[in-house]
């Protein structure tokens, strides 16, 4: 046991909080926030020359990091410093599923990712599929030479952006089973795939996937076929991981924020953190913060175990980060007042952020059920 | 950052559940379990046991025959030996006074009283709260006042809240020494012997009707002047330091762990509807909350022993701890009492004549609803959950954290 970062993991988070307190301002993100594509080349450049996504990936895949925890520490600091740029899509999904499934050739992508030169989405959620990521109702059926691929996916984040799109389809079986669930890398352009995209809340883009006679070949099957779905588990795993870890960031950021204005803030001819109605409601969210902290290091530290530990843990961090970020970002929110409430001060996108990375990859309800299954098995 | 135990930890755990397998007096574990009272006799053997052991002063440094145990393996120590049944080591004498004398005590003092700490000689309880002075403990107005000979301080005041103090032949007192001195200044840490002529003991019945506090009244006690620790009037000092101590194990992960383990056994004997009341939704949802709070606590206790193991004062966090660890562990203590329907209703008490006669306890479930009340207490000592809120936040917005 030991909870020190090593050396590298240390200079991997203060090099990246350096560049995001230097380049990530208010002013700058909310600018970001208004463009048309809803993030920044100039930052993702950057992050990828600081190595970042080369650090979600192990040295086998062509990075230098991939663990739990390396997720972890980058995702904290994305998280408090609100980066929207589509890390969690490209790299931790889209390119670890490559990494995971890919022949040499698909796999050759993942340098130009780590470079900064590719992006890439999930398509698999569907629009009546919720959180339950077994049910695949899209298709794919052969045809002689062509797979041929029908159907729509839902939310399906920095899919406009992307260069190539990870698509779920199902080639056999009912429609909630594991087994059947094949994977495809299609360049976006590939006919008969549309993209309607929207701004999200929190930040970013994503588009409604329609996939109609979408015509792949066998070059373009991530792995096996029907056997995606272990990878796909995986993956989602680690996505929550980072999910877990970037709102644990953010939520640091609400908590230092709700800090500096309770001292300064004053009414009544006094700082508002002086009174108890607050301070003691203020010392419960610190107290959160350590339970979340250690929710995040116990999913990290069990990505690499064995299926049932991991699930179990990672539901545990997103049961927990779900309640614990719901009460800081509500908080921070009410402690603050008024000034909370628009979009210009910082507070405004860290408490979006920290309420809707809820409704990815399981809410609060759908992994404290996940965590009673689990236990029982 | 590494999660897993190393070989070394492991062998550790295979040791102390060798040594628990042993050693640890099937009955005593037994009646642990079972939620009965432990005499003093029953406290006395088992640290006997664990004093031949050498696991008796687990955090003592070894020059003072301790056991000098890491973070890690106060750990291992807590969740096996609440998962044994295992009596908790009693602390007033080991993990308060003890580390209070160590750090502050002359060496004359620390060669006299810690072997007897040790050995059981001596039974040591504390005096800190007076019906006055609670969560505003520096308000204590007992009192030590020197005689003109300067060989004595005479003490007069009233002590309470004395836990098992009716077992205890010395009592450790922050008095009042300097009725002029700012309120905390004027505060000395005394070792009284209790059957010094004045000292009397009254029992205080908790509502789940044990015996389990006192109060402690001084009439003109004579206190020798060898039994002040360090100087006059640093007493705060030295109980603050003291409190640091009291509350590095005040999460009680391996209590609630093992208080879980006991909900899901009731829990799966207990039938509602037809179907063990495991499966139901509502009641297995707070059932794996709880679980997963206990999951990251139990984390969050290990970094934050580990933190204070290399050197960190563990004040702030050991707030934090003190008050999630209680919240954990009377949510463990509800969902006991639910689990047991209308049997948790039954009640034995000391201090109702002739109610000794077993109750009825088809799922042997134990007297959960008196734990339940009992453990109401979890938040309100060592500094009340409101007191330690209020640290908290006066601590982090002073810029210290």
């Amino acid at each position: 046991m030991n909870f020190d970062l090593t050396e590298e993991r240390q200079m991997l988070q203060d090099s990246l909080r350096r560049y995001l307190r230097d380049k990530y301002d208010t002013a700058t993100r909310n600018a970001i926030l208004d463009s048309d594509t809803g993030m920044s080349s100039d930052i993702w450049n950057g992050l990828a020359e600081l190595g970042i996504i080369g650090a979600l990936f192990t040295e086998d895949e062509g990075g230098f990091g991939g663990a739990g925890f390396d997720l972890a520490v980058v995702f904290e600091e994305l998280g408090r410093a609100g980066v929207v740029e589509p890390m969690l899509d490209s790299a931790v999904l889209a390119g670890g599923l490559i990494a995971d499934l890919g022949n040499d050739d698909q796999k050759s992508h993942l340098e130009t990712l780590i470079g900064g030169g590719l992006q890439l989405a999930l398509a698999h959620g569907e629009p009546s599929s919720r959180y339950d990521y077994t049910r695949v109702d899209t298709t794919a059926v052969t045809k002689g030479d062509d797979i041929i691929l029908n159907g729509r996916k839902a939310v399906v984040v920095n899919a406009e952006a992307a260069d190539m799109l990870v698509v779920s389809a199902r080639e056999e079986g009912a429609v909630s089973e594991e087994d059947g669930i094949s994977l495809f890398l299609i360049p976006k352009d590939r006919a008969g795939l549309t993209v309607q995209g929207y701004a999200l809340l929190a930040g970013g883009r994503a588009a409604e996937v329609t996939l109609d006679d979408v015509i792949a070949r066998d070059a373009d099957r991530l792995g096996a076929a029907g056997k995606g779905y272990a990878a796909l588990e995986g993956r989602i795993a680690a996505a929550n991981v980072a999910l877990c870890a970037e709102t644990l960031g953010a939520m640091e950021s609400a908590v230092a924020l709700t800090r500096e204005y309770l001292m300064t803030r004053k009414q009544f001819g006094r700082p508002i953190g002086t009174f108890q109605a607050l301070a003691h409601r203020f010392s419960d969210l610190l107290i959160e913060m350590e339970q979340s902290r250690s929710a995040v290091i116990n999913a990290a530290g069990h990505l690499e175990t064995a299926r049932p530990e991991r699930e179990k843990q990672v539901s545990a961090a997103k049961n927990l980060l779900g309640r614990a970020g719901r009460l800081v970002a509500e908080e921070a929110i009410q402690m603050h007042g008024g000034i909370a409430m628009t979009q210009e001060y910082e507070l405004a996108h860290i408490a979006k952020r920290i309420v809707m990375a809820d409704h990815r990859f399981g809410d609060t309800d759908h992994h404290l059920e996940r965590f009673i299954k689990l236990s029982a098995a | 950052m590494d999660l897993s135990y190393t070989d070394e930890e492991n062998a550790f755990r295979e040791e102390v559940r060798a040594f628990l397998d042993e050693k640890l007096p099937k009955e005593m574990a037994a009646k642990v379990r079972e939620g009965g009272d432990l005499t003093k006799e029953d406290m006395d053997q088992w640290h006997t046991i664990l004093n031949d052991q050498g696991w008796l002063a687990q955090n003592w440094p070894k020059e003072f025959g301790g056991a000098e145990w890491n973070a890690v393996q106060r750990h291992i120590w807590e969740v096996e030996a609440a998962a044994a049944h295992a009596p908790r080591i009693v602390p007033f004498g080991l993990g308060m006074l003890a580390p209070v004398l160590q750090k502050f005590g002359s060496k004359e003092q620390q060669d006299y009283w810690l072997p007897r700490i040790l050995t059981g000689e001596d039974w040591w309880c504390q005096g800190y709260s007076e019906p006055g002075a609670g969560s505003d403990l520096a308000s204590l107005k007992t009192s030590a006042i020197k005689n003109d000979a300067g060989t004595h301080y005479i003490v007069n005041g009233q002590k309470t809240w004395t836990t098992l103090g009716q077992h205890a032949n010395m009592i450790f007192c922050l008095v009042r020494t300097d009725k002029d001195a700012k309120q905390q200044e004027g505060i000395s840490f005394l070792l009284i012997d209790m059957d010094t002529p004045g000292v009397e003991v009254r029992p205080i019945i908790l509502l789940d009707g044990t015996h389990e506090v006192n109060e402690v009244w001084f009439t003109d006690v004579e206190v020798p002047v060898e039994n002040l620790v360090g100087e006059e009037n640093k007493g705060w000092t030295y109980a603050k330091y003291l409190l640091t101590h009291e509350r590095t194990n005040i999460a009680g992960v391996g209590s609630s762990k093992a208080g879980l383990t006991a909900v899901k056994r009731i829990a799966r004997a207990e039938l509602s509807g037809g179907r063990p009341l495991i499966e139901n939704p509502h009641f297995a949802a707070r059932v794996a909350q709880v679980e997963m709070d206990l999951m990251a606590m139990s984390t969050s206790a290990l970094r934050i022993i580990s933190k204070a193991a290399a050197g960190g004062a563990p004040g702030l966090e050991a707030s934090m701890l003190k008050v999630k660890g209680s919240i954990i562990r009377q949510e463990i203590n509800d969902l006991a009492r639910r689990a047991a329907g209308t049997y948790a209703m039954p009640f034995a008490s000391e201090a109702i004549e002739g109610s000794n006669a077993a109750l009825p306890d088809p799922l042997a479930a134990g007297p959960v609803a008196a734990q339940y009340f009992n453990n109401r207490k979890l938040s309100i000592f060592g500094g009340s959950n409101e007191i330690q809120r209020g640290i908290i936040a006066k601590v982090t917005m002073s810029g210290g954290a």
